[in-house]
């Protein structure tokens, strides 16, 4: 029996999971060009490579259960075994290269034109950089790139995953993410919460775990042990399932012991997350991020398409509120359509809200067709705007939203001159959204994406709780609403804490609902601000969550 | 030579699925296929990559050339198919 290894990571998504450990392998990097003595050799090389991927494709559709995935695997395969493809290796083996090197340089010509023609096909330029990562690594002797398809439940363990990478998961073949590095806000993070994947991040040691290992991957408290024997495993799992049960199994509008309501709310990406919002009753959504629609894309959508994409959220949660962001894009999320390349610090750049100084025109689209879907639905949809710093621009946004003909008009709280000014803020817009992640970067000049500096993007930063008071104070005090959609929402032993600052709706990934509603039904509001005094006076975060847990 | 030219009916262009149920007819064609666009250079109508690089949207129009047995048959067989909308077709 091998030992038990135990890690220790930081838990960025609850739950406990166990399974055999398999890593992601990383993108081959091209080796030096080696001289070419036999072109013929070389082109049977190369044209075997490509073989192995249409091969590994064809298999990969053949076990595919949906078929459009199917259809999108074997149109793959066909590009990989086009014949005009080999001509263009042969060509440049013929001009000198190498096998690696002619692959790479053909795939490289037909990577052009793709991008040349723009719209879909520019979007189809990973399929080609996939196809071509993967000969690349055949020809190198390295395993493929991407997700593992063992066809059997896996951990997946990676250095850190891209967020097309965790896009792509199956969530029914990966039981846990374990990431050597990354942050507990990063978008990965963020994706893995909506899957519900247990998910531990900034796990060093991780990679060093043979393939194959049985890991057990506490989601809550970042612990990972390898090594573990199956029938240890399955008790945990048990165990921490059974919790769960008792958690979910309370409903309706969350509040606390003595009926202090708190609207429980959900994040979603669109329509696709909304079954999951209402599996949790969830009141409503408290953030509605419209970026998926815009990421990728080499043109801005469309007004129509636009109109449809709000309309099937709206519609899907007719009756209840809806809070829609507009475009927050920059910084970690570039949109080709807006060229913003060569920002010296993104993170301090030209992004939310600050976009529409440069490209006024998409913010008017944005709310015309957020106006037009709610016409057609009659839903509740309050509309908000991202990285907003001043008066000026919260005024100047909340007119151009009545412009549209859409009522109710907010600002996130992101950075902390806005947390300042939040009285003055609730003077000329409706209502105030915290997201916590990004005050917590700006706040603490900590990169959120910067897994060494996890300690100062604790949501329990002491610091960071003050400035939320503040925002709640001044909601208190005008009578208007101030919700948190950042991760800390989505912390149990958080919600109290926030609530006691003055914060009236949690809006989070709908997984994380059940334990929220649950911690809320175990206190009474007063303890809720006792809490939060006892909270923002600890000198740290690890002193804060240990005066208010206990 | 004989030749065709056709404006694509798919929506989405000679993208995509359109793109795969022409390919895959060329390639089972008797007689050696090429598409152009305009008067751009012709390619393998069998080849998938070179086919979707042509970048052809709805109503572009596309220019079909073959030679030898079967060749009239064939490029009407296959402008009929380009002019169809192939990503209405299975519903």
């Amino acid at each position: 029996m091998a030992e038990v290894v135990s890690l220790s990571g930081i838990g960025v998504c609850a739950g406990v999971a166990a399974g055999p450990l398999l890593r992601i392998a990383d993108v081959p990097a091209l080796p030096p060009m080696v001289a070419v003595t036999d072109a013929e050799a070389e082109v049977a090389r190369a044209s075997s490579a490509l073989a192995e991927v249409v091969t590994f494709l064809e298999r990969r559709a053949d076990r595919a259960t949906d078929e459009t995935v199917a259809e999108v695997l074997r149109a793959e395969a066909m590009m990989a075994g086009d014949e005009a493809l080999l001509d263009g290796v042969r060509e440049h083996v013929e001009e000198g290269a190498d096998a690696v090197h002619a692959v790479s340089l053909a795939f490289g010509a037909f990577r052009e034109s793709f991008e040349a023609a723009g719209g879909y096909l520019a979007e189809r330029v990973a399929d080609l950089d996939d196809l071509r990562n993967r000969a690349v690594a055949v020809l190198l002797g390295q395993p493929m790139p991407g997700i593992p398809q063992p066809g059997h439940p896996f951990v997946l363990a990676a250095k850190d995953l891209a967020p097309a990478d965790t896009a792509d998961l199956d969530p029914a073949q990966v039981l846990a993410l374990v990431t050597e590095v990354g942050g507990p806000t990063s978008h990965t993070a963020i994706l893995a919460r909506a899957l519900g994947l247990p998910a531990v991040v900034s796990c060093p040691g991780v990679l060093a775990i043979a393939e194959g290992t049985l890991v057990l991957v506490d989601g809550a408290t970042g612990r990972v042990d390898a090594g573990i024997d199956q029938v240890a495993a399955e008790a945990a799992v048990r165990g921490a399932a059974e919790v769960a049960a008792a958690a979910a199994a309370l409903t309706g509008p969350g509040q606390t012991s003595d009926g202090y309501g708190v609207k429980l709310l959900a994040n979603v990406g669109s329509a696709k997350n909304v079954p999951a919002a209402d599996e949790v009753h969830a009141e409503g959504v408290g953030l509605f991020r419209t970026e998926l629609l815009f990421l990728d894309r080499t043109r801005e959508p469309g007004l129509d398409e636009q109109v449809e994409a709000y309309r099937e959220v709206f519609s899907a949660m007719a009756g209840r509120r809806v809070v829609i962001r507009t475009l927050d894009a920059g910084a970690d999320k570039p949109l080709p359509f807006l060229n913003q390349e060569g920002e010296p610090n993104p993170a301090l750049g030209v992004r939310g809200l600050r976009i529409a100084r440069q490209r006024p025109d998409v913010l008017t689209t944005q709310l015309a067709a957020i106006a037009e879907a709610r016409a057609q639905t009659g839903a509740d949809v309050w509309v908000m705007a991202p990285m907003v710093s001043t008066i000026t621009e919260a005024a100047t946004f909340a007119a151009a939203v009545h412009e549209a003909g859409l009522p109710r008009a907010g600002v996130m709280i992101e950075v902390p001159a806005a947390a300042l000014r939040a009285r003055d803020l609730l003077g000329v817009v409706d209502f105030l959204s915290i997201g916590t992640n990004d005050l917590s970067q700006y706040t603490f000049a900590a990169d959120r994406m910067c897994g060494a500096l996890a300690d100062l993007l604790d949501p329990w930063q002491p610091a960071l709780l003050q400035l939320i008071g503040i925002c709640g104070e001044a909601g208190r005090a005008a009578g208007k609403p101030v919700g948190v959609c950042g991760e800390a929402a989505a912390d149990a032993a958080l919600a109290p804490i926030l609530v006691g600052l003055g914060v009236t709706s949690l809006s989070m990934s709908p997984r994380a609902l059940p334990a929220v509603r649950a911690a809320l039904a175990g206190v009474t509001e007063a303890d809720c601000r006792r809490l939060a005094e006892l909270a923002v006076a600890a000198p740290d975060a690890a002193t804060a969550r240990k005066a208010a847990i206990g | 030579m004989p030749t065709r030219t056709v404006a694509v009916g798919s929506a989405s262009g000679l993208h995509a699925r359109p793109a795969k149920i022409f390919v895959e007819a060329a390639a089972a064609a008797p007689v050696k296929v090429t598409i152009r666009v305009g008067d751009k250079k012709p390619v393998p109508a069998k080849s998938m990559l070179s086919v979707l690089a042509l970048g052809a949207k709805q109503g572009t129009e596309v220019t079909l050339e073959a030679e030898g047995d079967g060749a009239e048959q064939t490029l009407s067989d296959l402008a009929a198919l380009l002019a169809t909308d192939l990503d209405a077709s299975d519903g």
